[in-house]
This record gives C-alpha cells, sequence and structure tokens, in this order.
C-alpha cells in the first residue's frame, strides 16, 4: 500500500506540474484531472475510501466536468495558446522558481530531518466517518451547509426568468421612443452623445 | 406521464402482432402488371419489330440512357440498326413508353436485373428484343397506319379508304 | 465473499460482459424490428446471430480515420476512456455469491465515480472532434450527465439507508425478506430514469441525436474507435441493468435456479425494457431534459431520502 501511495504522489506531483505548464487548456485541465484522480489513489492507499470515492465523484466527476464545459465553450483556439506561450516565457518565471526553490529546499530537509509516523493508520469505513461528522465536527458541517445553502439562493436569484412583463414593458417604451422622436432616433443619439459624460 | 406508460404498453403490444416484413427472395412480393422496371422491344403479332426507329423514346429520356440508329430495309420499312439502353444510368420513369407512337418499348414488372459488372448492364438490341406483343396483343402498326411500305400501299390499312384520285372529278 | 480465483472472475466476467455487448447489438435489432412488426437481422447465421461477427469483421476492416483538424491524442483516449471506466464498474458488481472481482465497502461509490468519469470520454470526444455537432453534442452530454448524476446518487441513498452499508453484495443480503423495489419505489423509479439518462439511451439520448447532431459527439469517428463507443453504450446499458438488479430486484436472490441465473434473467429483462423505451418514447427537448432533472427529479430524489431517514429512525 505504501508504495501505491507514493506512486500515486509521484503521478500527482508530475500531472500537477504539467497543468501548469501546458498551453491548451484542455489539456491542463486534462493533467489537472488526472492529478485529482492520482490524490483519490492516495487517499485510497492510506486506508480511506470513502474520501477517495467522494474526491472521485465530486471533483473529478462533477467540478471538473463544469470547468471542461465552460472551457470548451469558450473556443480557445490556436491564438489563445500562442499567447500562453508568450506568456510563460522570460524573466517571469526567475522570481516564482527561487521562492519555490527556497520552499523545496526547506521541505526536503524538514523530511530528512524528521522521522515520519507511519502513513497507514488502518482503513477508516463510511460508518467512521459519518459519526465523525455528525459527532464532534457537528458544526462544521452545519455551517459548510448553511454556507451551500447560501450560494443555493444566491443561484437562484441569479438564474430566476426576467418577468415577461418587464420585457413588454420596456418593448412599450421603446417603440414609444421611437414614434416620439418620428424616426429620427439615431440623430437625436448622436446630438447627445458628446455632452452624456 | 399517463400517456408515456400508455405509449409503451400500446409498443409491447405489437410483439403479438404480424410481422408485415416479406422475406423477398424466398418469398415473391405482388408485382403490378403496369409496374415499371426492365425494358423491353415487343413484336407484331406476325413477328416483325414494331420499333420504327423515330427516336422518340431517346428524346423523351430525360437521362439519355437509350441509344439507337434508323435504318431502312428492303420494303422500306424502318427499324433501328442498333437499339442500346444503358439500364446503369435508366430510372425507370417509363417516359419512353409513354413516347412511342408504336407501342414497341414497354416497361415491365422484372426488376431483378443485378450484375457485378457494370458494363453488363448495358442491353444491345437482341438482349431487349421479345418475341411476343407485350402488353398489347393484336396490335400492328403497320396495319394500322397509312404509311406505305412495301406489299402495302396507301389506302390498304385497316379501317382505311383508299386515297382520293386528285386526277379524277369524279366523287 | 470475494471470488477464491480473481484472475479467473476477471477474465470470465470480462469476457461474458463483452460478448454480451456484442450480443445486444443483435438483441436490440431483433427487438425494435419486433415492435415495429418487422424481422430485424435474421440472415446471417441461425436467427441472425452471426451478424454480430459480421459487423465486427467489417468494422475491424473499416480505415481507422483521424481527421487532420482533430485533437489527436485526446480524440484518441476518449473512446478509451468510456470502455475502462464502464468495465471498472463491472469489478464490483456481484454476479452472484462468489463471482465478483472485488468486494469493496464502498462498492456503490465506486459505481457513481467510474459512471461519473464516463462523461469525460463522451465531452471529450466531442471537443476534440473540432466539429460544431460534435461540439453541442459534448456540451449536451456534459450538462445532461451532472444534472442526471445528481439525482441518480440521491435515489440510490435510500437503498443505503435501509441496507447500512455501501457495499453491494451487502445490499443484496439485505434483501433476503423484501426486494428494496417495495418499500423504494420512487427510489426505483427515479434510479431507472437516471439510469436511462446515465447511458445516454433513448429518449435521453441528446448527445448523440442523429436527427439534429448527425450522431453527435461520434460524428467524426470511425472504425474500431467508433465500435469502441458502441460497445461502450452497450456496456453502460448491460451495467445499469444490472446494477438496477442488484439494487432493487434482490440481486442473486431467488428459488429453485442457481443464482447466476436469477441475476441474468432479470438483467436481461431490463435490457429489454430499455429496447422498449427506446422503440417507444421520442427524444426529449433539451430546456425539458434540464427542467425535469432540476425542478421535478431532484426534489423527489431528496423528499424519497427525508421520508426514507425519517422511516429508518422511527423504526430503530
Amino acid at each position: 500500500m505504501e508504495a501505491a501511495f507514493y506512486i500515486a504522489g509521484i503521478v500527482a506531483i508530475v500531472s500537477t506540474v504539467l497543468t501548469i505548464s501546458r498551453l491548451n487548456a484542455v489539456h491542463a485541465l486534462l493533467y489537472l484531472i488526472v492529478s485529482l484522480l492520482a490524490v483519490a489513489v492516495a487517499f485510497y492507499a492510506m486506508g480511506a475510501p470513502l474520501v477517495a470515492a467522494l474526491e472521485v465523484i465530486v471533483y473529478a466527476g462533477a467540478i471538473m466536468v463544469l470547468f471542461v464545459f465552460v472551457v470548451m465553450m469558450l473556443n480557445l483556439g490556436k491564438r489563445a495558446a500562442i499567447a500562453e506561450g508568450q506568456w510563460m516565457q522570460g524573466s517571469i518565471w526567475v522570481g516564482p522558481v527561487l521562492l519555490s526553490a527556497v520552499l523545496i529546499a526547506e521541505v526536503v530537509y524538514l523530511i530528512l530531518r524528521a522521522r515520519l509516523p507511519e502513513i497507514a493508520v488502518g482503513v477508516i469505513d463510511p460508518k467512521q466517518v459519518g459519526l465523525a461528522l455528525y459527532g464532534p465536527y457537528l458544526i462544521g458541517v452545519e455551517l459548510a451547509s448553511m454556507l451551500l445553502l447560501g450560494a443555493l439562493v444566491g443561484a437562484c436569484h441569479l438564474g430566476r426568468p426576467v418577468h415577461e412583463k418587464t420585457e413588454a414593458r420596456y418593448d412599450r417604451n421603446s417603440d414609444g421612443a421611437r414614434a416620439h422622436s418620428g424616426g429620427n432616433l439615431i440623430r437625436a443619439g448622436i446630438g447627445r452623445t458628446p455632452d452624456a459624460p | 406521464m399517463w400517456s408515456l406508460i400508455k405509449t409503451i404498453w400500446n409498443v409491447f403490444l405489437h410483439s403479438f402482432h404480424k410481422r408485415v416484413t416479406i422475406q423477398y427472395p424466398e418469398e415473391k412480393p405482388y408485382l403490378a402488371p403496369r409496374s415499371r422496371a426492365r425494358i423491353i422491344l415487343s413484336r407484331d403479332p406476325d413477328g416483325g419489330e414494331r420499333c420504327v426507329a423515330c427516336y422518340l423514346c431517346a428524346i423523351a429520356c430525360p437521362v439519355d440512357c437509350i441509344a439507337l440508329q434508323a435504318t431502312e430495309d428492303k420494303d422500306e420499312r424502318r427499324y433501328p440498326e442498333f437499339f442500346r439502353i444503358n439500364f446503369s444510368r435508366c430510372i425507370f420513369c417509363g417516359y419512353c413508353e409513354e413516347a412511342c407512337p408504336t407501342y414497341a418499348i414497354q416497361l415491365t414488372p422484372d426488376f431483378e436485373m443485378a450484375e457485378y459488372n457494370r458494363q453488363n448492364l448495358v442491353y444491345e438490341k437482341e438482349d431487349l428484343l421479345i418475341d411476343g406483343p407485350g402488353k398489347y396483343p393484336g396490335y400492328n402498326y403497320w396495319r394500322v397506319s397509312g404509311a406505305r411500305i412495301g406489299g402495302k400501299d396507301k389506302g390498304e390499312a385497316e379501317n382505311e379508304a383508299p386515297p382520293v384520285d386528285l386526277r379524277s372529278l369524279m366523287p | 465473499m470475494t471470488s477464491p480465483y480473481p484472475i479467473v472472475a476477471i477474465a470470465g466476467i470480462l469476457i461474458v460482459a463483452l460478448s454480451l455487448a456484442a450480443l445486444l447489438i443483435w438483441l436490440e435489432r431483433r427487438l425494435l424490428a419486433l415492435w415495429q412488426d418487422r424481422y430485424g437481422p435474421n440472415r446471417v447465421g441461425p436467427f441472425g446471430l452471426l451478424q454480430v461477427v459480421a459487423d465486427m469483421i467489417k468494422i475491424f476492416a473499416k480505415e481507422d480515420w483521424i481527421p487532420p483538424f482533430a485533437d489527436k491524442g485526446v480524440f484518441v483516449i476518449a473512446p478509451a476512456i468510456i470502455m475502462v471506466t464502464v468495465l471498472l464498474s463491472f469489478a464490483v458488481v456481484p454476479f452472484s455469491p462468489g463471482i465478483i472481482v472485488v468486494d469493496l465497502n464502498i462498492a456503490l461509490l465506486f459505481f457513481l465515480g467510474m459512471s461519473s468519469l464516463g462523461v469525460y470520454s463522451i465531452v471529450l470526444a466531442g471537443w476534440a472532434s473540432d466539429n460544431k455537432y460534435s461540439l453541442l453534442g459534448g456540451l449536451r452530454a456534459a450538462a445532461q450527465m451532472i444534472s442526471y448524476e445528481v439525482f441518480m446518487s440521491l435515489s440510490l441513498m435510500g437503498v443505503v439507508l435501509l441496507a447500512g452499508s455501501f457495499s453491494l453484495s451487502a445490499i443484496v443480503e439485505a434483501q433476503k425478506r423484501l426486494w428494496f423495489v417495495v418499500p423504494q419505489f420512487l427510489g426505483f423509479l427515479l434510479f431507472l430514469i437516471a439510469g436511462v439518462a446515465e447511458a445516454r439511451r433513448s429518449p435521453f439520448d441528446l448527445p448523440e441525436a442523429d436527427s439534429e447532431l448527425v450522431a453527435g459527439f461520434h460524428s467524426e469517428y470511425s472504425g474500431m474507435k467508433f465500435g469502441m463507443f458502441f460497445v461502450g453504450e452497450y456496456l453502460g446499458v448491460i451495467l445499469i441493468s444490472s446494477m438496477i438488479t442488484v439494487l432493487f430486484f434482490g440481486g442473486w436472490l431467488g428459488p429453485w435456479l442457481p443464482p447466476v441465473v436469477w441475476f441474468l434473467i432479470k438483467m436481461f429483462a431490463f435490457i429489454c425494457f430499455f429496447i422498449l423505451l427506446r422503440a417507444s418514447l421520442p427524444r426529449l427537448r433539451f430546456d425539458q431534459l434540464m427542467s425535469w432533472g432540476w425542478k421535478v427529479m431532484l426534489p423527489l430524489a431528496l423528499l424519497n431520502l427525508i421520508v426514507t431517514g425519517a422511516v429508518v429512525v422511527a423504526w430503530q
């Protein structure tokens, strides 16, 4: 199990690096999905099957589909890839690379110095997770659910259908304006533009 | 919702219906006598060719699949020297049959004429000619028409009065 | 519970599932023909059974063409994803005690996760084809699968509540006295509808919609890549049918006959029902599909879950 964990970890790291460095947005998202799946495998190897399954269902299976959906609709072609390529070159790299090198050095030092605890702590089955969530962490669950409820209400508000009466009123108004101007709506508009702030 | 369930049930009931498919090669479908398929050239009841090579069928043909060459025999009777139908072009519209003044060209219900070689679909006169009068038994163009051929002068056709002699004043 | 010889079980299930999927191509054509008062393929071999073989030979002999404008890498992996995800899901299906590849304690979640990953196949195929109709098919697939997955998982939670486990064999064992279709009838209906939508079968076949999108996401596919989509669809039908059998109709349970036979009988009944649905119902409009999913099915699934939970709590 430990070997599986380390292999999954390496896959996760490599695919995340590739996610950042890909020029094509959809390819980057594919690597991100692979990374999430690798994390799920790592969870499973550490004895947390429920978390692994939820990672696959929620992150890889639902949220990333939405990402892919949006990126597909944006229709990023070759030009976008070329533009990305131009951003990714030159001195922009230097700062982040130096800073992350410091961090990596620190992490390596800590890993080498400290004795890590054994990773496998036994399998945690769904029942234990449920008992923990609705026992000691009840407040957290409730807070998260309230946050989600707020998001749901907000989404419903944004997505509500525009009332048809309102549309009809706007239509009538514009008709009235057109009739009132006697067909000179365009000229009137031109006259007004310079004065407008 | 109820209509959906009813639809599903009605479709399911179709498993007990009779099937409408005809198992073709074993079971031949009924073909109407006037259905249009393979083109033939018919003969008079007395065995002569009906075709007078008037080219009307070739002109009427929308896909130009009929080719022929007119000629005359020693009796001054017109007949086609060759008559060629390219069945890989033919659309079996039946316009040639409508155009034909002598009932020579006719469409028959036989449709099984598939070939592996496209060239084999070009039918010559000997492939097209049949021995009988086809759909119009008893009709003989040369017996009805007023045209003069060897052995039959003007006025000798059926239901035809002898021609008026212009030089005589007698009625 | 896991089979003593896992390799044998894996190979057996793989072979049986794949040949069943191939057989389904024939079965579907024959059944559709039956319900349309026709015969269907009946020439090649007895009852036309060898039609499948003929089709296979044809599809292997076809040119496997990748359009020059397509995104090559993604184009190639897209059909593989659907096969891999569906075949992986078969690993957790208990065909009978002993015939199961791995008896996970989160088998149900594994199935849901794999079916949610299956969407990528369609979406990426649509995107990689670089073709307007395919892209539209991919977009439809993404929206449809996300909306129907939500209440598909929720409709199953009633079963989980009653059985007290995510493990599929435990769920089957819990139905010894009463099949879950009786206490969970609403859940069964919801899962049936969501299952048809997840398998992208008519009347929910909007991603391919031959008459409007020219086969949608797989317009550009040919040869064996198209064949993989095709077989993947039928594998999905088998998978959903076997899941319905396991979750609501007592899996392998049944008198007299051996357990596997019972399982296969139930599964085939549902496969035939899927084909009957295709024969009888017209395709939905896309806005109808979405509003059904979110405004009717999701509240019903939540209601089912709440009522089931209340009853289970009151019982104890």
